[in-house]
């Protein structure tokens, strides 16, 4: 007879990852369903890294409650997870007149969000917080809550704690059919695996309409809009001190400056409409366009190293807001339509589907012991293990650098390879450790990694490269 | 925290730091330390498992790992006290570095400092190269550790970006492998394949005539789901674009002076060479702190940057007996299509004279004059019949020795 779990969520990703991290907390079987090999691969990686207050949001929307709910969870759940993080503040500029006159209005929404600290400021103020910016700004508005964030440990934390509280977590798994059976359970499949449980949490992004219209709903279509970014070399991380903003539009936050936790400076992101939900490939035209703008808000990155290209995914729909329904007659809830920030909102988002959950009449009932999360550190701020001498004297492996570039150490890239969630790709690596991010993207260690990463798993180097598939073709 | 003292300490235990520290030992230097962080000493020609290594410094032919090791054991023989898997972490005085390794932290403080951290190929995303992040795609030092170091899986079918001199020890390591070459490509008119050495010429010459150069030709488009599939190439002449299948992508040449602990130190970094500014005798803008090798300009061979090591350690040992320290001066600039000079600055008239500066060019030109001006003054001019890019060039350095310091920059341009 096969095992029925209480509650499987759909799509690993900061969203889905928080949910299985909320329900741990209850004397619950959950199971957390991702199709990619490892947890947050899609949207949530490829993103600003911004942790956003929500100040811009559409008041009265779910998006600007559960951003605002979101944020009071975060601030201790941040320094609980060991999450890198900077407060740094948002700094939006107007840079023509027309741009000017809407900074009023984006001060009354902010405040009607609750995010009362917000205030507009002079042009001369605006260079006194940032003197290396282009001339030409009119003013500002000052967002001291923005602040910068690490987008690939937030749910890694929150999938890492979920399994510590007894989540079962199957990667590889693309759900393809869903079948609601007459006793009372639901019936997921992918092409190779199968399994039973009795509600369904759909947080499964990009694929998330796909995933509604298997309970037979037709709400909402996910277009996949296209942010590509670019990241700067470490050397160009003084020349700004906050994230600087652009005055929003309807369809996007617009193209952004901002610090990484890591140390770079990131450009972007550009938003394009798709039809691929595949296509995370950087392209020569959105290049030019992020050149440009960047060029234009910030001269002096025109003489800096670009370290890595990428583009992310947003799953925009045709709606301004969450796409969050509960369906009590099918056990399922749909998490669908959290359009850009998810990062942001996840935990609140976690809160709420909950709460749906309890409505839909399932019973939450608190275990005795909830785990906690301690997560590597991998931000610029903080300590980091090369520079601990009681770390490096109990095990010389994290003296012992593989990655000169981020320095990352020997013993940290083992530890991700054993840790909870085991990275078991160059890619999960990359995120868990920093490994091939820096500047030289590889030409010193791409092979180290390699090899360690093959002997550690046991995987052959071939299909670590891509060379074969899994069943060594 | 543990503070070592040192006379000299070096930064790089490649070519240049190797050779440099057994000239010190041989000048009579007590102390002569040299920190790496790599696991093991000698540098990039330890990854360049073909010959062509030593012919200017040893007047003997050597492969790359052999070269290396030949260094490191007359190093060890003289008395030089080399550190591998050290990893310098910044500055924590004006002379004294900190390092972390396996055995802990640590500083090292140093009468005199030089830097030899060599450089880095350009990888893909620098050249924002547009595309899926794929795996499969290399620079040629990736590559190189790939097959020679770990004796992994590279791919089938590559395609070399570039036509220089690196490219052919790509060429070589990947034919080494058993990888078919689908093309080279170079946005130049010509390749640049310059061969340093006669004896295997002829080899080499057989070898690129079955690989196709493809001139005026760009990378544009790396395409692929999880591994390169096929790269689209734009000949940059008509405009026109074509796909070449492919399952691995090098990136070769287009150095940048691996500057990290230059840049963390405060240096004054120079425009055009993205190395530290220096003048004649190898001194950068901080008292007691030398720069040589790959480090001043992006990759020249092992042998050439040995030899800069040598002249460095004499620069040194002049310095730790006389303490005399000018300071930069006067800057060397350079006009368009000159991309870089170096020594670019001068610190004081006296001294050795400058034998000669080492410049390069961006584009092919031929019967050209480069003049050297201060203001309106012509100090210096000579022809050369034919400039091309990526290759280094000498200019005469003897109008030198009487300028005047307190006056404008030195200019360096080019007439037809």
């Amino acid at each position: 007879m096969q095992n029925i779990y209480d509650v499987a969520i759909i799509g690993a990703g900061a969203v889905g990852s928080a949910i299985a991290r909320e329900l741990s907390r209850y004397q619950l079987t959950s199971v957390l369903i991702e199709a990619k090999p490892d947890v947050g691969m899609g949207t949530t990686k490829a993103n600003t890294a911004i942790w956003h207050t929500g100040y811009d949001a559409k008041p009265g929307t779910l998006e600007a409650k559960l951003l605002h709910r979101s944020y009071e969870l975060m601030k201790d759940y941040i320094p609980e997870a060991g999450i890198p993080m900077e407060p740094l503040g948002g700094l939006l500029v107007a840079w023509t007149e027309e741009q000017q006159q809407t900074l009023p209005s984006l001060l009354e929404r902010a405040h009607t969000n609750g995010v009362t600290d917000v205030r507009i400021i002079s042009a001369d103020e605006v260079y006194q917080l940032e003197p290396n910016l282009n001339a030409g700004a009119w003013g500002g508005l000052f967002v001291p809550g923005e602040s910068i964030i690490c987008p690939f440990t937030i749910p890694l934390a929150f999938a890492t704690q979920a399994v510590l509280n007894d989540v079962t977590l199957k990667l590889d798994f693309p759900v393809q059919k869903i079948t609601l059976e007459a006793d009372g359970t639901t019936l997921v499949q992918s092409s190779h695996d199968s399994l039973r449980c009795r509600y369904v949490i759909n947080a499964a992004g990009l694929y998330s309409d796909e995933i509604d219209r298997q309970f037979g709903h037709s709400n909402f279509t996910v277009t996949p809009r296209r942010g590509e970014l670019i990241v700067y070399d470490k050397f160009s991380r003084s020349l700004i001190n906050h994230v600087i903003l652009p005055v929003p539009t309807p369809t996007t936050k617009g193209v952004l400056i901002s610090p990484t936790v890591y140390g770079n400076i990131l450009l972007g992101p550009t938003a394009e409409d798709l039809e691929d939900k595949t296509n995370t490939a950087t392209s020569e035209a959105g290049m030019r366009v992020l050149l440009e703008k960047g060029h234009a808000i910030l001269p002096d990155l025109i003489s800096e190293e670009v370290t890595a290209t990428y583009a992310g995914l947003r799953a925009a729909t045709e709606h301004k807001d969450y796409q969050i329904r509960a369906h009590s007659d099918q056990r399922y809830i749909c998490v669908g339509g959290i359009r850009s920030t998810g990062v942001s909102a996840a935990m609140g988002i976690a809160e709420y589907v909950s709460g749906l959950l309890t409505d839909a009449g399932l019973t939450l009932t608190p275990k005795a012991e909830f785990k906690t999360v301690k997560m590597p550190y991998i931000g610029n701020a903080g300590i980091r293990p090369h520079q601990n001498a009681e770390l490096i004297a109990e095990n010389p492996d994290y003296g012992q650098i593989v990655c000169h570039c981020e320095r990352v150490s020997k013993g940290e890239i083992l530890a991700a390879i054993h840790s909870p969630i085991p990275a078991r790709t160059i890619d999960g690596l990359r995120r868990r450790t920093r490994v091939l991010q820096g500047r030289c993207q590889g030409f010193n260690c791409q092979a180290a990694i390699v090899d360690i990463l093959a002997n550690e798993t046991g995987q052959s180097p071939r299909q670590i490269l891509a060379l074969e598939d899994k069943n060594g073709h | 925290m543990d503070i070592k003292h040192t006379d000299v300490l070096i930064v790089g235990a490649g070519p240049t730091g190797l050779s440099a520290a057994l000239t010190l030992k041989k000048l009579g230097v007590a102390k002569v330390t040299v920190v790496d962080r790599e696991l093991e000493a000698g540098g990039m020609p330890r990854l360049c498992h073909h010959i062509g290594f030593g012919i200017r410094d040893w007047h003997r032919i050597y492969s790359g790992p052999q070269y290396a090791r030949q260094y490191v054991k007359k190093a060890i023989a003289n008395g030089v006290d080399i550190h591998t898997s050290t990893t310098i972490t910044g500055w924590t005085g004006e002379n004294t570095l900190s390092f972390t390794s396996p055995n802990g932290l640590g500083e090292i403080e140093a009468k005199a400092i030089l830097l030899a951290t060599g450089c880095r190929e350009r990888p893909r995303a620098a050249r924002m190269i547009p595309g899926k992040r794929v795996q499969g795609v290399f620079t040629t030092g990736s590559l190189q550790r790939f097959v020679d170091e770990h004796h992994l899986p590279v791919g089938t079918r590559a395609v070399i970006v570039g036509a220089e001199i690196v490219s052919l020890s790509a060429f070589l390591t990947l034919k080494q492998a058993g990888i078919k070459i689908a093309a080279m490509t170079t946005e130049l008119p010509r390749h640049q394949i310059y061969f340093p050495f006669s004896p295997i010429k002829w080899i080499l010459v057989d070898l690129l005539e079955r690989a196709t150069v493809q001139t005026l030709t760009r990378v544009s488009r790396i395409l692929g789901q999880k591994r390169v599939e096929a790269v689209e190439l734009t000949h940059l002449d008509t405009g026109k674009t074509e796909i070449t299948a492919c399952d691995a992508v090098i990136f070769t040449g287009d150095w940048i002076p691996e500057h990290e602990v230059a840049r963390a130190g405060g240096l004054a970094i120079n425009k055009g060479t993205r190395g530290p500014q220096v003048d004649a005798q190898y001194r950068t803008s901080k008292r007691g702190v030398f720069a040589a090798g790959n480090l001043l300009r992006g990759v020249e061979t092992a042998d050439i940057s040995a030899l800069e090591g040598r002249q460095a350690a004499h620069c040194i040992h002049k310095f730790l007996q006389t303490q005399t320290w000018y300071g930069h001066k006067l800057p060397i600039e350079v006009e368009q299509p000159i991309t870089w000079v170096y020594p670019n600055t001068i610190s004081d008239a006296e001294g050795q004279p400058i034998k000669y500066l080492s410049f390069r060019v961006s584009e092919f030109r031929k019967n050209v004059s480069v003049k050297v001006y201060q203001s309106n003054k012509l100090l210096h001019t000579q022809t050369f019949r034919q400039l091309s890019p990526l290759q280094t060039v000498r200019l005469n350095g003897d109008w030198l020795t009487a300028l005047n310091l307190e006056a404008e920059p030195i200019k360096l341009v080019i007439t037809s």
